[in-house]
């Protein structure tokens, strides 16, 4: 019953924002090339630098961060207005009645979900961001593949991969859980609704932001 | 039987229950009536446990509930069931997942003794073809009738069922009524309803227990109800001067 829970959640988590991420990592990693190229543009540093910068930049703020923020969006909306929905149409009190742990039945598998699914996503996010860099890069003539990949090989530790897997944990985690909580204890109808869905997205985003930092500070 | 002793909750200081007594007998279709706000929610959200008691005991057929372990709570429990006033069935689950959902959580029957048990539900309420629908799917007192389903999907000897009739036209409202009332006597199940549809009481109560802020002020059956000399109760059966002429003037002409 929980492990079908679970794959329902992670299901619903991933694929239902497989689009977006997709979408905005391809036009993120485009534009941070020609960004970066555009900034850089000296006789002297050789084009394989490109290569470095967006391959760092996108596995250690681009993807992480701004995969967070979309889903707090997407997935913390959608927990938050799913659990206060219950809440207000009394199916979380049938639970209770029944003598279910309401809160181990439907937060614990939305929280290990997203904790699951969501750094598969940055992981996918910074690949593609890479990726349409690189190829906007060679089409542009600003930088061809070769030279591109030779600065993401430069550039790529070990160190940074964690330090972005780190991020998208702990965003994970934040998400899922601001979002269950606000839904959970969500009251007065459909507009407590609204309301606790609301304040699911703004908190993860600050708590994002801000977490991005500590991270940032402690690590680097 | 549940016996419930000196029963008192306040919110935010305000005192909502004022010390309840009351006996609810097994078999019977037990009655708490009163106006909005007299605290009939409230009186059997503490004794299914959502709300905890300030005061009081709560006792199932000689077992109090209050202060037990989580254990023999949860055994408890799953002699109850609750139809709630919005019939709070499960969104993202067909009509058959619903009533199969306390049997995949409490019992390790297999699929083909769920199913059997589900469709026999489900015929008990007159649903047989309702299984894949979902709620969205069915009326508002079709979704009661998945909820008593449900509720009794487990060999159930307690039923709390909340404003069964809200939202429904006084018809479908008799059909829910008289379910509740086939159910609570061929399984001698105990079922307390909260309401104020005056058509209930007189059609299916064999209890009846007026609760007036959070007091009980009155108690006794549908035939007494009527003569009681209690204020407060009066102008709450006759809140219409309609009904009060109408048994005025039969009185005049016995
Ligand atoms: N969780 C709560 N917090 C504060 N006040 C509450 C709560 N639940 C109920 N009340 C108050 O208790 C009183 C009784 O409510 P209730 O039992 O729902 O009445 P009803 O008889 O209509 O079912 C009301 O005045 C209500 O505002
Ligand atoms: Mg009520």
């Amino acid at each position: 019953m929980y492990l079908k829970e679970l794959f329902k959640e992670m299901n619903k988590i991933g694929i239902g924002s497989l689009g977006i991420v997709i979408l905005i990592s391809v036009f993120l990693g485009m534009v941070t090339t020609l960004q970066t190229a555009y900034q850089l543009i000296v006789a002297w540093i050789p084009p394989s630098v490109i290569g470095e910068i967006v391959t760092e930049t996108s596995m250690l703020e681009l993807a992480p961060t701004i995969t967070g923020l979309v889903l707090a969006g997407r997935v913390g909306s959608s927990l938050a207005s799913e659990l206060g929905t219950m809440r207000v149409k009394e199916q979380i009190d049938a639970l209770d009645v029944m003598g279910v742990n309401s809160a181990a039945f439907l937060v614990f598998p939305k929280i290990l979900g997203s904790i699951i699914v969501i750094p598969m996503l940055v992981v996918i996010a910074t690949f593609l961001m890479i990726m349409s860099g690189a190829f906007i890069g060679n089409n542009t003539g600003i930088v061809p593949y070769n030279e591109f990949v030779e600065g993401a090989l430069d550039i790529f530790k070990v160190k940074v991969f964690v330090l972005s897997l780190t991020k998208a944990y702990t965003f994970a985690f934040m998400i899922s859980s601001i979002s269950c909580y606000q839904g959970y204890y969500s009251s007065g109808g459909a507009t407590g609704v609204g309301r606790s869905s609301t304040k699911a997205v703004v908190w993860s985003c600050v708590l994002i932001l801000f977490s991005d930092y500590i991270i940032a500070q402690l690590f680097l | 039987m549940i016996e419930v002793t000196g029963l008192r909750k306040s919110f935010e200081g305000r005192e909502v229950l004022k010390g309840i007594d009351a006996v609810f007998e097994p078999g019977k279709i037990n009655m708490i009536i009163g106006a909005s706000g007299s605290g009939k929610t409230v009186t059997i959200k503490c004794m299914v446990g959502l709300i905890e008691p300030d005061h009081g005991d709560i006792r199932y057929s000689g077992r109090t509930v209050l202060g037990l372990h989580i254990k023999e709570k949860k055994k408890i429990r799953q002699e109850i069931g609750m139809l709630f006033q919005s019939a709070a069935l499960f969104d993202s689950m067909t009509v058959a997942e619903n009533v199969a959902f306390p049997l995949r959580m409490f019992t390790k029957q297999s699929e083909a003794e769920i199913r059997e048990r589900v469709a026999f539900c489900l015929h008990r309420v007159e649903l047989d073809h309702a299984g894949p629908k979902y709620p969205a799917e069915i009326s508002g007192g079709m979704q009661k009738r998945v909820g008593i389903a449900r509720a009794i999907a487990l060999d159930i000897k307690y039923l709390y069922c909340d404003e069964p009739n809200s939202g429904l036209d006084p018809v479908t409202s008799l059909v829910i009524d008289h379910l509740i009332k086939e159910i609570t006597e061929e399984y001698n199940i105990t079922t307390i309803i909260n309401t104020h549809d005056m058509n209930s009481i007189f059609e299916v109560g064999d209890h009846i227990m007026y609760l007036y802020q959070g007091q009980k002020l009155w108690e006794g059956s549908p035939t007494e109800i009527v003569e009681s000399d209690i204020p407060e109760l009066q102008d709450f059966i006759f809140a219409s001067p309609f009904i009060r002429n109408a048994y005025q003037h039969k009185l005049k002409r016995k």
